[in-house]
Order: C-alpha cells, then sequence, then structure tokens
C-alpha cells in the first residue's frame, strides 16, 4: 500500500519526462522518414509531375433536371453543344496558335485575341469558354488538328433547350449566369463563376432541385494540355425532374390565342388550386438567354414598350371591371342589403347627389332582381347595393376573396393588387373617401385593382363551393430514376365567407350571363359545353357622365381593358379561367373568345394527334414570318 | 530586489531557438503571399511581421512575473478565456460557415487559440496539487474533464472540429504524463472502445461519409485528396535542394490550398527541398527537447506541468500540420508554430515560449 500512495516527487517526474521525450522523438523519426521517402527517393517522379502541373481538376456539370408538364410532356430539355476552349498555359506561344485557331472558327484572331484579354482574373490553368455551340464541321476540323492547337480542347456541354420556343416562357423562366452578389449570398453553395443558374420563374423557383451536384476528375495532362490519364473521376449527380402542374396542350392554345395582344390568361383546377395554364402576352424567347444574350437583345426586351419580361398574369394589376361585381352580389345577400326578391329600377343612369352615373346600357335595364343584374351586368342594381354596403365592408369581402393581397403562388414578384377603404384612402391622399366613390367600387372601378391570377382563383373558388386553394405552378418533384421526391399537396388558404344558398344564386346568374337570353357573353356560349363566367370591362380613364366619344374612336391606350372569368363545366366544374386584353375594349368581345376557346380545348380533348399537327403548322408559319 | 540569478539562468539557447524558427516561418511566409494569384497578398506578410513584433513583447511580458503566481490567477485566466469563446459564438464574425474571430477595432482574433494556454494552466495548477505515483482514478479525473469539455464544447460549436481536437489532444497528453491510475485507464480504454461502435451506428449516413472522407481523403477526390496530391507533388518536388526561394511552382500558381496557412510546410519543402525542410523539423524537434529539458530541470510540480503542457501543444501542432502535409495524417486547419499566418497563433506560441523561458529562469528558486 505504501508504494500506491507515494506522492509524486521531482525524480518521478524526471521519469516521466524520460518517456515523453522518447515518444516525441519517435514522432519525428517517422515525420523524416517521410521526407526521404518523398523528397529524396520519389522525388525525380514528383519533379516531373510539377513541371507541368500537371495534376489538374477537370469539373464535370451535373444535367439539369427537365421539366415536363401534368401529363408527363416534355418542356425543357438539355442538349449537346460543342464549347471550344483555351486553356492559356498550354496554349503559348499564344498568337501562332489563335492564328490557326481563326481559321478553324471563322473568327478573327483579333477579336479572340480581345474575348480572352476581356475575362481577367482566371487562372491560366483553367480553360476558358471561347465560342459556343459550334457545328459538327467545326468541332471535326479542330479535333482533327488538335494537335497543331495546343491548349485547345472542344467539350460537350449540355445546354439548356426550351422545346417549343416563347411557350410558358414567363411560368418556366430561363437561365442565366451567377453573378458575384448570387455567388457571395451563399444561396447556391454548389456553384461557382460561370455556372448558369435560374434566374427567373420556375427555373429559378426550383434552382436547388434542378441543379444536382458537380462531378468532377482529376486527370494528368502532357505539356499540350492534352489529357493523357484520368486518374479519379467522381460522377456529376444529376438534377431532379420537375413536373409542372400546366396542361401542354392549353398552355400552347392560350398563347395562339394571346398571339398580337397583350394581356394574360390562367386556368385553375378549381379542385385543387393547380394551375393549368398561365400565359402573358407578348413573351420572350427563352433559349436567347442560354449562350449568353446581348447587351442589345437584353436593352431591346427591357426598352419594349409592351414589356415581354413581365409576368402580366401575377405582375398585371387591372381595375377588375364588371367582374368585381361577383363580389358585390355576394357580400349584398350575404349581409342583407338585398335578397334574391330585390328589385330595382334601372333607367339607364343613377342619380346620386347632384351627379350622375350611367349604366353601360343607355336605355336601361328596367326591373331588375339580383339575377337578371349579374347576367345583364347592370351597373345601376351595383351601384345601390354598393352604397348600402358601404366601401369598408365591401373591401372586407373583397380581401376574404383573395383580392388585395398575393396568392402566394410560387413565382417571384407577385403584385398585391388593390382594395382601397375609406382609412386608406385618407392615409394615402389626405382627402376623407367619397360616398360617390363607393359607387365606382361596387362596379370594380375606382381604385380596385387585380391580377389575373387573384381573379382565376376566385372564379375557382366560386366554381368550388366556395374554398380558396393557394395556386400551384408544381405537381411533384422525381428523381432521375422515376420515384416520387417530393408531391405538391392542395393547400386551402380562404373559404368565401357566403352561405350556400347565396353562392347558388349567383352561380345562377353567372350560368346566365354565357347561357341566358340577354347575356353580356352569350355569343361565346359553347353547344356541347355547359359554362359559367363573368365579363368585365375596365376604364383606364373615368368618364364624365355626358361624355360621348365611342370606344372605337379612342386613342389605343385609352381604351378600356377587357375582362373575363369563367369555370366550366357550371356542374362540377373542371377548370376555372381568368382572361385579361389590354385595351381590349368589351370583356364580351375581347377576353370571353379566348376563355371559351381554353375551356373547349381543355374539355374537348381533341385528339393529339391533330393539335401536335396544330402545333406544327403554327411554328412553321411562326419560322416562316 | 532583483535576484541577479536570474539573469545568469536566462536561457538564450531556448529563446534563440525560437527565434530561428520564427526567421524561417517568415522567410516561407513570404514566398507564399508573394505566390497568391491572382493577387500577391504581401500585406499578410506585414501583417505577420506586426504580429511578431506584438508576438516578441508577448513573450517578454510572460517570463518578467514570476510564474508561481500563474496558480493563483489560473482560474481567472481560464474564465476570462471562455467569456472570450461565448463572446465568439454570439458576435464572431461569420466566415465560411463557422465563426471563429473576434472583431475588436482593427485586430481580429481567435480566441481558441489563446484557450489552449489557458487550459493548460488549470490542467497545471490542478495536477499539480497532491499528485501521487500512483496516478489519478476516474473520480479524481472528473474536475479536470470539465476543465477541458468546456472550452471543447464551445470551440466544437464554432464549427472548428480542428481546434477543439487538438485541445483535446494536448489536456490529453498532460493527463497521461501525470498518470492515470493503471485499472481507471483500462477502464477508460476499454469503455472508449465499446462506445465509439455504439456512436457510430447512430450517425447519420453523411456523417459517417464526413468522418471516413477525414480519415481517408483519397475518398474526395476533388476537395482533401486532391489538395494532398498537390502538397505531395509540391514537397516532393523540392528534392535534396530545393528549386529556390520564390521559384516553387505548384506554390506559384496556387495549385495549393490555403498555402499561408495550412499547406505551408509544403512551400517551404518544395522552395528549399529536403534540406530545409530537415533543418525546420529538426528545429521543431530541438525546441521540444529543449523544452522538456526545462520541465525536467525544473524542481516543483506546478512548473514542470507547464512546461510539460507548453510542450506538448506545439509539439501536436508542428506533428499534425508536418504529417497532413506529406499525406501521413487527415486534413486539418492546424497551424505549424511561427510558421503559418495567423496572429492569434503566433502570439499564443509566443506566450508559451515566454511561459517555458519563465520556468526555465526561475528554476533556482524554491519556496
Amino acid at each position: 500500500m505504501d508504494k500506491y500512495l507515494k506522492t509524486a516527487d521531482t525524480d518521478w517526474y524526471k521519469q516521466r519526462i524520460t518517456g515523453v521525450i522518447v515518444c516525441a522523438l519517435a514522432a519525428f523519426v517517422v515525420l523524416l522518414i517521410r521526407l526521404i521517402v518523398l523528397q529524396v527517393i520519389m522525388g525525380d517522379e514528383y519533379r516531373h509531375l510539377s513541371l507541368n502541373n500537371s495534376i489538374r481538376l477537370q469539373s464535370i456539370d451535373p444535367p439539369r433536371g427537365r421539366l415536363y408538364d401534368r401529363n408527363g410532356d416534355l418542356l425543357v430539355d438539355n442538349r449537346p453543344s460543342f464549347d471550344v476552349n483555351i486553356t492559356l498555359k498550354d496554349a503559348a506561344p499564344l498568337n501562332p496558335t489563335l492564328d490557326k485557331l481563326a481559321l478553324h472558327l471563322r473568327t478573327p484572331a483579333d477579336a479572340l485575341l480581345s474575348q480572352i484579354k476581356q475575362t481577367r482574373g482566371v487562372s491560366a490553368y483553367s480553360p476558358l469558354l471561347l465560342q459556343q455551340d459550334v457545328g459538327r464541321d467545326m468541332l471535326a476540323s479542330i479535333e482533327v488538328n488538335k494537335f497543331d492547337l495546343p491548349g485547345v480542347s472542344v467539350n460537350v456541354n449540355l445546354r439548356r433547350h426550351y422545346i417549343r420556343e416563347r411557350q410558358a416562357a414567363h411560368l418556366i423562366g430561363y437561365l442565366s449566369e451567377i453573378s458575384p452578389a448570387e455567388l457571395k449570398s451563399g444561396s447556391y453553395p454548389d456553384c461557382r463563376s460561370g455556372d448558369l443558374i435560374g434566374k427567373f420563374g420556375a427555373e429559378k423557383v426550383y434552382q436547388n432541385s434542378l441543379r444536382g451536384k458537380r462531378g468532377g476528375r482529376q486527370v494528368e495532362v502532357n505539356a499540350n494540355g492534352l489529357v493523357v490519364r484520368i486518374l479519379k473521376t467522381v460522377a456529376a449527380e444529376p438534377g431532379h425532374n420537375v413536373y409542372l402542374t400546366i396542361d401542354q396542350n392549353l398552355q400552347h392554345r392560350a398563347e395562339a390565342l394571346l398571339e398580337g395582344v397583350v394581356g394574360a390568361a390562367v386556368a385553375v383546377e378549381p379542385s385543387t388550386g393547380k394551375i393549368l395554364a398561365l400565359a402573358s402576352s407578348p413573351s420572350f424567347d427563352q433559349n436567347s438567354f442560354v449562350g449568353g444574350i446581348t447587351r442589345a437583345q437584353w436593352k431591346s426586351l427591357i426598352s419594349n414598350p409592351f414589356r415581354p419580361m413581365s409576368n402580366r398574369a401575377i405582375q398585371g394589376e387591372y381595375p377588375p371591371g364588371s367582374t368585381y361585381k361577383i363580389i358585390t352580389a355576394l357580400a349584398g345577400l350575404q349581409e342583407g342589403v338585398i335578397d334574391d326578391q330585390s328589385v330595382m329600377h334601372c333607367p339607364g343612369y343613377y342619380r346620386f347627389g347632384n351627379r350622375i352615373y350611367r349604366c353601360w346600357k343607355r336605355g336601361g335595364h328596367g326591373k331588375v332582381d339580383i339575377i337578371k343584374a349579374v347576367e345583364e351586368s347592370c351597373d345601376v342594381f351595383f351601384y345601390q347595393v354598393g352604397q348600402r354596403l358601404g366601401v369598408d365592408r365591401l373591401a372586407w369581402y373583397a380581401k376574404a376573396f383573395g383580392l388585395g393581397s398575393p396568392t402566394g403562388v410560387h413565382l417571384d414578384h407577385e403584385a398585391h393588387g388593390l382594395i382601397p377603404t375609406a382609412a386608406w384612402k385618407k392615409r394615402r391622399t389626405g382627402v376623407p373617401w367619397q360616398e360617390g366613390e363607393t359607387l365606382s367600387i361596387a362596379i370594380g372601378q375606382g381604385f380596385n385593382l387585380a391580377t389575373p391570377i387573384q381573379m382565376a382563383v376566385l372564379a375557382a373558388a366560386v366554381a368550388n363551393g366556395g374554398h380558396r386553394y393557394r395556386p400551384l405552378i408544381l405537381d411533384n418533384i422525381k428523381l432521375v430514376g422515376g420515384q416520387i421526391l417530393q408531391k405538391n399537396k392542395p393547400q386551402l388558404i380562404g373559404k368565401l365567407p357566403v352561405s350556400p344558398a347565396h353562392l347558388e344564386r349567383v352561380k345562377l346568374g353567372l350560368w346566365k350571363v354565357v347561357n341566358g337570353e340577354n347575356g353580356t357573353a352569350r355569343g361565346s356560349r359553347l353547344a356541347d359545353i355547359d359554362f359559367s363566367g363573368k365579363t368585365g370591362t375596365s376604364q383606364v380613364i373615368s368618364r364624365k357622365g355626358n361624355e360621348s366619344m365611342a370606344e372605337e374612336d379612342m386613342p389605343v391606350h385609352l381604351r378600356s381593358h377587357a375582362w373575363f372569368v369563367a369555370y366550366a363545366p357550371s356542374e362540377k366544374p373542371t377548370i376555372a379561367v381568368a382572361v385579361v386584353i389590354e385595351h381590349g375594349e368589351h370583356g364580351s368581345g375581347a377576353a370571353a373568345p379566348i376563355a371559351k376557346e381554353m375551356i373547349k380545348a381543355f374539355l374537348r380533348k381533341a385528339p393529339v394527334n391533330a393539335q401536335v399537327a396544330a402545333q406544327k403548322e403554327s411554328a412553321d408559319t411562326a419560322n416562316g414570318g | 530586489m532583483f535576484d541577479r540569478r536570474l539573469v545568469q539562468y536566462f536561457d538564450w539557447g531556448l529563446m534563440g531557438l525560437a527565434i530561428l524558427i520564427g526567421c524561417v516561418g517568415l522567410i516561407t511566409l513570404y514566398s507564399a503571399v508573394t505566390a497568391e494569384t491572382p493577387a500577391p497578398q504581401k500585406v499578410l506578410f506585414y501583417k505577420q511581421l506586426l504580429w511578431f513584433s506584438v508576438g516578441l513583447i508577448a513573450m517578454v511580458s510572460a517570463f518578467l512575473f514570476n510564474y508561481k503566481i500563474l496558480d493563483r490567477w489560473a482560474q481567472p485566466i481560464y474564465f476570462g478565456c471562455i467569456a472570450l469563446l461565448l463572446a465568439v459564438l454570439f458576435f464572431g464574425k461569420y466566415v465560411g460557415g463557422s465563426r471563429r474571430w473576434l472583431i475588436i477595432g482593427p485586430v481580429s482574433l481567435q480566441p481558441s487559440e489563446l484557450v489552449k494556454v489557458a487550459v493548460i494552466i488549470a490542467l497545471a495548477r490542478y495536477y499539480s496539487k497532491d499528485a501521487k505515483t500512483s496516478g489519478y482514478t476516474l473520480r479524481e479525473l472528473v474536475r479536470p474533464l470539465m476543465i477541458i469539455m468546456l472550452p471543447v464544447l464551445l470551440i466544437g460549436m464554432q464549427p472548428d472540429l480542428g481546434t477543439a481536437g487538438l485541445v483535446v489532444l494536448i489536456a490529453g497528453s498532460i493527463t497521461v504524463f501525470v498518470k492515470i491510475e493503471r485499472r481507471s485507464f483500462i477502464y477508460l480504454i476499454g469503455s472508449g472502445a465499446v462506445m465509439v461502435p455504439l456512436i457510430w451506428l447512430f450517425l447519420k449516413d453523411y456523417q459517417k461519409q464526413r468522418i471516413l472522407t477525414f480519415l481517408d481523403p483519397d475518398r474526395d477526390p476533388l476537395g482533401a485528396g486532391y489538395h494532398i496530391i498537390q502538397s505531395k507533388i509540391a514537397i516532393g518536388s523540392g528534392m535534396l535542394s530545393g528549386k529556390g526561394f520564390l521559384k516553387g511552382t505548384q506554390n506559384a500558381l496556387s495549385f495549393l490550398p490555403e498555402e499561408h496557412t495550412d499547406f505551408i510546410f509544403s512551400v517551404l519543402a518544395e522552395e528549399w527541398g529536403f534540406l530545409g525542410s530537415v533543418t525546420l523539423v529538426l528545429l521543431f524537434l530541438i525546441l521540444i527537447i529543449w523544452s522538456l529539458n526545462v520541465a525536467h530541470a525544473c524542481r516543483e510540480p506546478f512548473g514542470t506541468i507547464l512546461a510539460v503542457g507548453v510542450t506538448a501543444m506545439i509539439f501536436w501542432q508542428a506533428l499534425i500540420n508536418i504529417g497532413m502535409s506529406m499525406g501521413l495524417l487527415p486534413v486539418v486547419g492546424v497551424p505549424l508554430p511561427f510558421v503559418s499566418y495567423g496572429g492569434s497563433s503566433v502570439l499564443t506560441t509566443a506566450i508559451s515560449i515566454g511561459l517555458l523561458l519563465n520556468v526555465s529562469m526561475r528554476r533556482f528558486m524554491l519556496d
């Protein structure tokens, strides 16, 4: 026991230190042996490898995920592109090499040189892109002469290919080179300078799923920079495939219908909120972004007065016009300021204070009840309903119907729209609310602003009995192997605060808009498909009571916007649509026919072959023109 | 009252060794930062020069007072450093996914470097009281374990697993030096052997992958594996006499990652060859044996353990950094003392050398 309880003394520590010295010596002997092995025994071999810096890393870009529509039709693919690169270190002496290369590329050598000089800060060891997407002939002539072209290499890269030019461009988006700020932000962990990332639309929103994971290989190169040995390879992981909710045929139809006009069309599946089509016109060519858009091209896109880059379906804010009467009607019934027996007289105008508020129909509608008011879009009826409700109660309903705030669709820069209240106007302009303004609000004019997607969701909610679903663009994300990684579920975001009986009443009115004797959209009714809707004409300028200029005589930019919201079939609807045509004058004339054609295309499911043929034809004419 | 023996016993050899290593370090660093592409970062060299001057002052301050008062100051120093570690977690600068630096005016400080010395002092204080030749039992090891684990956890949360592991290694070396009682030692080893496979079972797949890659860089041929190959090419291509000052090619073209910190040894080995790298390795070996000799000559436990602890710190950093550069050890960011760029590292090493000088020059003093 004595031995175990002995206090540690100086001698004992000295003994331990001797042990420590032995351990330290042993460890350093290992280091020294390793040094001898690396520098003396294997030194020659390493010196040789170092002369050329022969061991290099080559990046393997991952194939980006594809985009499909709801039926599995391919929307966006990747196709091979032959890109000519030069590695400056291996290309020395540079000028003779460039002279020779210039012959193959049919570009002046000076141009190539200035292109190289433009890209500063790039290591002499990393390949520098000279020309993208050269043809097979050029590829062949360079490959055959590659021993004469040190440092020049042709790589096969995958290039994004948007199969149908301009189709769903605002929804799908485009790719563009990552900016320094985006690189720094940390949101793109696997990316480096020069990578293409989604900048707009679904390409941006689902960037991380589509991207995949970069791979690479360790290679040994010779003095010409040619790979002599691949040492190790890490395969790139392909990105996931994204299936959108849109129906490509319907989308195509909507875009064909919007050709030549400025406007937007949105179609939604009422039972889920899935977007069936989302078109904005004019559109732009996404393929032009893939190879790097030129300054001039970008400038012309941005300065185009019709703003093709703006997604009017979610960013366009327009007074909803008479489509808003759906809200006024339901709010009036629900609040009890009218009932289904209420009858008002429309002489063609309504006198309020010392002003005259006109009905769109000069001669008036005579005796009007709620159903007739909706069917014939009687302004005088809704002036009075609005007056009885007051602006704030009306605003409360409009907001409950989803107006005035973004729908939450998974796309960037969605607009809010605007639903005015008395407090809002006081805050904004300093002037108190005028009761006369309530009358304009009740028929969807005045300060009111709504986006096509908000109106489509509203139409879908009316159609499905009052459920507001968040509009979805993503159906599911699948692994390359086909297994479903993520499936998007319908998301209920609200319910219309109205009783089923009132909703049925107004829906009868909406049915009559299309199918009734005096319906405002009677011209668009279909023999085999029973659908309901509401027209709208939203004034760009407020018209004075005694003004009598006809729409056709006005300058185009002052003409009214045309609206139409609809759902079909009237019983158990499967599609709800909102269409707006800028300066289209009348909802019934400009917007309703487009909605009708969309409904027809979606519900009739014309034989696929016929559609393909039609598409080919239109593509041909587009190319020809 | 100034004791003349303090001057008489001053360890000029130790200080000379340290300054010599510092000079080799500065020359190598100059080469490393000059070669940085695309833009040379010579400013780093001048910053390092400034830190060396600060380090010199710190070294002198660390031997002017009698180290025995550290026995009383151990706790305040320890908790001061813990406070700094906490401050890093809350106010630290976020760089590359972790918080390691405190920015104080123009200076950025890495408290995890300083905490190493604080832990050594705290352990020296604990182990110098009634140590027995039979070693420490498990029960007695609870307190030192707490002293170690608190900073280790805080550093791990930054996260800086390399430095956290280093603290464990240094503290473990000190503990083994003062001896763990035989049965406790077997128990510790045994429970470790059981725990490791158990923990392995509970790890997520990506965590396992990360550990495997850490142990075997070849599994990551585009990252650590590539860096190791380039580092080995750099060292090997130096051959016997090197490519010459500022003539390294691996270094010059950024083929080496982190060439002024983690892979600085490769820069030296490429440019100065076997002769140069052996010189540096031997300088470190002499420094370590010299320091252990200081511990050996010290006649009281606190000074002995303090000297052994500080030596262990220099030893492990040199061994891990050089071993990693040569592909012997996993890739971890451990600075090579006095050679790698980094103010906090220079400061900490200078203080350590100062403490060794302190213990050495007061070896005649017995209370």
